[in-house]
């Protein structure tokens, strides 16, 4: 553990990236992410856009421990991290549900597993089970308990997988393109669903995307990656307020944000 | 409605028809009963010694079933190690397709000679001859989980242990069920061709037996009995497999 200075703890900094840097394969060989320096507010959505293979998903590997940093250093909480923390959730494009288990069954996967819930899970079993089935409804799944992953459709399968990464409550929620795979429709409602879980619980949120609009939606800092080896090429506040609405989204003020990101984005891959 | 009784019948129809044939061929090329008898002989067999070959199938299934139970316990066992640890597999591969290439009736004599005649051979053999899918079967079903949904766990802070309960053993179910089927027709093998040469009682001694009478019909009503017992089996284990892993055995799964 390291000690973290007066000064970041008053900033409120509760992910920090000082050169992190990432290369697969051992030093040497192609780097996934070139130091990276950044910091991330308690609370703040974070969304992070770029070209594929911009390391974008190392960067989440790097925060949540899956991964450790080559060079510089990642501090979460005020503690460097050396292995998984345990005070993370984490979703996907792919749902990743288990087949073997139902939706109420998949949500409450976590609370197995994360202390203090893990210890307690069999004597509170119903208490826990209707935290889930209370989770459940807030994302439209009411009804659908006991269905099986592969009764359901995409979008409710990462309605389940979303209520999974949450259920336990984590302090930083990671998502990983988790609605890359949808269609528009499914996507823009599944935006709405995670805004008012946020909303709710207020999770630190690192949002991976390929989508503009999804990034400026959602997001309360945008940032923009260079194609591999990953920079950071901006960063950009979205000021609108919340909570925001889809027909936001078509409104000229938000038109010309995503305009001036995609710019960055197709000037940053030319080079 | 049809559909659902024509799935249902044509196993019967397809053994029916078989019999039928193979009833046609002797009897159109006169073939004599001591080469190939036909099924009217075998039946006729099967009925002049009812109880010698009641008595001598149990002891066929009880040999095969322990030698199988063993395959399994220490199958499964051994696949959940090897499966779970690339040390492990690494090192134990080599040594496990080596005994898997040697042939087991080549391994009879020598335990004729550690444990002399009598049932223990024929356990071993169907042990040593079954337990190799499951080994395998198991592994593979703990090796091919999705790096994903280790990360979903690792990300918690699962242990390794937590990981192999909640995830390795669901997720290896379907592929130990699969290797169950297999397992229980070699385990089959096994015992009977260890009957067969170090044996006083089981199908395999009865079939030796009656083929030192010439009596070829008695040898058929013997294989008759193997393949209807692992029939049976295999039967038994295909259902366990729908019941505990139905969520792998979806419907309209097969590409048609």
């Amino acid at each position: 553990m390291e000690n973290v200075s007066f000064e970041e703890c008053h900033r409120g900094s509760f992910v920090k990236l000082e050169d992190a840097t990432i290369a697969y394969g051992g030093t040497g060989s192609a780097l996934a992410l070139s130091e990276t320096s950044m910091s991330i507010r308690k609370g703040e959505f974070v969304a992070i856009v770029g070209p594929s293979g911009c390391g974008k998903s190392s960067l989440l590997k790097l925060v949540s421990g899956l991964h450790p940093a080559q060079k510089g250093s990642v501090t979460v909480a005020g503690r460097k991290v050396g292995g998984p923390l345990n005070i993370c959730g984490m979703a996907f494009q792919n749902s990743t549900l288990l087949p073997w288990r139902t939706t109420l069954e998949n949500v409450l996967l976590p609370l197995e597993i994360v202390e203090p819930h893990a210890a307690r899970f069999r004597q509170q079993r119903t208490l826990y089970e209707d935290l889930a089935r209370a989770l459940i409804a807030t994302v439209g799944l009411s009804g659908f308990e006991d269905a099986y992953p592969w009764q359901l459709s995409g979008g409710m399968q990462q309605r389940t997988s979303l209520c999974r990464s949450l259920i336990h409550s984590p302090e930083m929620l990671l998502l990983d393109e988790p609605f890359g795979a949808l269609d528009p429709f499914t996507r823009e409602e599944l935006w709405d669903v995670l805004q008012d879980l946020w909303l709710k619980k207020r999770p630190t949120v690192i949002l991976v995307t390929h989508d503009l609009r999804e990034a400026i939606y959602l997001a309360d800092t945008v940032y923009i990656f260079s194609p591999r080896p990953g920079r950071i090429l901006s960063r950009t506040e979205i000021d609108l307020p919340r909570p925001r609405q889809l027909q936001h989204t078509y409104a000229p003020h938000f038109m010309e944000m995503t305009h001036a990101l995609r710019e960055q984005i197709v000037s940053g891959s030319r080079k | 409605m049809t559909k659902v009784w024509i799935k249902r019948s044509l196993p019967w129809l397809v053994v029916i028809g078989s019999l039928g044939l193979w009833q046609l061929t002797c009897t159109v090329l006169q073939i004599q009963s001591f080469i190939l008898p036909d099924p009217i002989d075998v039946t006729a067999a099967l009925m002049k010694f009812p109880k010698a070959i009641f008595i001598n199938a149990m002891y066929t299934l009880f040999s095969t079933l322990t030698g199988f139970a063993l395959a399994v316990a220490f199958g499964l066992a051994l696949g959940l190690v090897v499966g779970a640890s690339r040390t492990v597999y690494d090192g134990l591969y080599p040594i496990m397709i080596a005994f898997n290439s040697v042939p087991k009736v080549a391994i009879v004599p020598v335990l004729v000679i550690w444990f002399g005649i009598g049932v223990v051979p024929a356990i071993i053999t169907a042990f040593a001859i079954s337990f190799f899918p499951i080994v395998v079967n198991v592994a593979t079903g703990l090796a091919t989980i999705e790096p994903e949904m280790l990360d979903v766990m690792r990300v918690l802070g699962a242990s390794k242990w937590k990981i192999l309960v909640k995830i390795g053993i669901p997720r290896a179910m379907p592929f130990f069920f699969a290797s169950l089927k297999v397992a229980i027709t070699l385990a089959f093998v096994g015992s009977v061709v260890a009957e067969t040469v170090a044996s006083n009682a089981g199908i395999g001694n009865l079939m030796i037996a009656a083929s030192a009478r010439f009596d070829v019909p008695l040898i058929f009503a013997g294989l008759v009995v193997i393949a209807a017992m692992g029939v049976i089996l295999y039967e038994f284990f295909a259902y366990l497999e729908r019941r505990v892993t139905f969520w792998a055995v979806r419907e309209n799964g097969m590409v048609s």
